[in-house]
């Protein structure tokens, strides 16, 4: 096993949320490590950019480490790490949790057609290299990543055929209506609603069905009670985003409705650890960065510095709320999933045979579902929403490794 | 423009650009499954973001490697189920 160093400040994260921590805790004068799984840093809203604050942090006196995920965290203040193969010890003062979100799905027939994607999964595959030019897109789900997303197939190419939000008409007129008191989030809206003039934008519609023989040829959507077929090579979808709160979990930090419980300072419940960005709650990345900010001037010791950012985090506090709000998922979509739908991808485990179980652990026994190398970061979250199934705490590996990797962790000094 | 770098899928040989990740790579070629579920279903990535581990192929001999966190590298050998 290897040394990734010591650090007064360790960041896991390079999203917005902790490139901005890392960024303030290095401007503190502390020593600043930054360990992040992707090849590089950027997080997922800004996976591909050349945004200026990746700039800012590559010019922060800070070490990063990508490609790197965490697997275990021990004992205070040590996290072990894999990377390329090998295991990685990371020693820390201060950690701060910048883990992020993913997508949440609800299953459907046909999700697991080849050809449907996530709708932020579909915009990483095309940011990783792939030319979607010419291609038939659908976009389905909830929120706003489904109108960044359609805005970057547009810009690729791509021709979006529908996006089909399940949110109804005046849950998103009120959205809207709150947007005047976020005057530039109302000009970024609205430039977005120009450039996606030319696309057709359905509310209170959900995708019914993919269609296909081994790969999706078309997507049947419901709208007000009736369906319509609209042939497509790619379903871009998702219904919202769910915090990696996995590594905060097995550290021991208290959760609230699965995000990590923070308080002013972005402190968790756990000494010495904080945490910022979407892994304490879904909010946006402005809202990440602001976080991350007070979470690194806390942790380096200047809790002043992270006073000013006060103001600055409630207003973006209250823009996240209102989308919360707008998007918050309606109790139809508990029926999407038929009795031969697959809901645990890694082993093939059906609706059918899920909504008889008693709950998380009793299902995992039974049928194997939350068993595979997702370790239920897939199927947990869809059956929390079906079900309202609360996962038991997380275990490590928290990711799945070579067991020789665990055994190198014994070897330490 | 930067030289294109070739990759070998099932033996079939593939070029892409520089920076290119191997699932890109993989779909970019038409090939939109890239793996069986265990039950012989085709499938294909999924999230995009290294948590579903749907888009894992065997590369350079090694299984279980997420294509969608790998960038093809020149002469990298990529096998499919």
């Amino acid at each position: 096993m290897s040394s990734g160093g010591e650090f007064g400040v360790l960041v896991v994260g390079a999203g917005p949320a902790g490139i901005a921590a890392a960024c303030a805790a290095a401007g503190c004068g502390a020593r600043v490590g930054v360990v992040d799984e992707n090849l590089a840093p950027g997080g997922q809203v800004w996976r591909g950019e050349a945004h200026p604050e990746i700039d800012r942090l590559r010019q922060a006196n800070a070490k990063v480490l990508s490609g790197a995920a965490v697997f275990d965290a021990p004992e205070p203040g040590l996290l072990l790490a894999v990377a390329d193969g090998r295991t990685i010890a990371l020693r820390y003062q201060r950690l701060i949790l910048a883990t992020g979100a993913r997508e949440l799905w609800i299953p459907f027939p046909g999700w697991d057609l080849p050809g449907v994607f996530g709708a932020g999964g579909l915009q990483a595959l095309v940011k990783g290299g792939w030319d979607i030019r010419g291609r038939r897109v659908v976009v389905a789900g909830t929120g706003p990543l489904l109108l960044a997303a359609a805005d970057y197939f547009r810009k690729c190419g791509a021709f979006v055929a529908l996006i089909a939000e399940q949110a109804a008409k005046p849950a998103l007129a009120r959205f809207a209506a709150g947007l005047l008191s976020h005057p530039g989030k109302a000009g970024e809206a609205a430039a977005l609603r120009w450039r996606l003039r030319n696309v057709e934008y359905a509310a209170s519609c959900w995708p019914a069905q993919a269609r296909g023989d081994g790969a999706l040829r078309s997507v049947v959507l419901r709208e007000a009670g009736r369906e319509r077929e609209i042939e497509c090579d790619l379903l871009a979808c998702g219904f919202g985003l769910v915090p990696n709160a996995e590594l905060g979990m097995l550290i021991g930090c208290r959760t609230s409705r699965g995000a990590i419980e923070v308080n002013e300072q972005q402190q968790c419940s756990v000494d010495a650890i904080y945490a910022a960005g979407e892994v304490t709650g879904i909010g946006g990345a402005e809202l990440a960065q602001v976080e991350g900010a007070i979470a690194g001037f806390c942790a380096a010791g200047e809790p002043g510095r992270a006073r000013e950012l006060f103001a600055a985090r409630a207003r973006a506090r209250r823009f996240a709320e209102s989308m919360a709000r707008a998007f918050a998922l309606r109790p139809e979509l508990r029926a999407l999933p038929a009795g031969d739908t697959i809901v645990c991808r890694c082993e093939d485990v059906v609706w059918g045979r899920l909504r008889t179980c008693e709950g998380w652990r009793h299902a995992k026994l039974q049928t194997r579902c939350g068993m595979g190398p997702c370790q239920g970061r897939v199927c947990g979250s869809s059956l929390e929403y079906l079900l309202g199934w609360r996962r038991d705490g997380a275990r490590p590996p928290l990711v799945p490794v070579a067991v020789q990797r665990m055994l190198d962790a014994g070897g330490r000094d | 423009m930067p030289d294109p770098i070739r990759i070998r899928v099932d033996g079939a040989v593939i070029e892409t650009a520089p920076g290119t990740t191997v699932s890109a790579a993989l779909l970019a070629s038409g090939r939109l499954a890239t793996r069986r579920s265990v039950t012989g279903m085709p499938r294909g990535p999924l999230c995009g973001m290294g948590i579903c581990y749907e888009c894992r192929v065997k590369v350079d001999g090694v299984e279980h490697v997420k294509g969608c966190q790998t960038l093809c590298r020149d002469g990298m050998e990529v096998q499919l189920d």
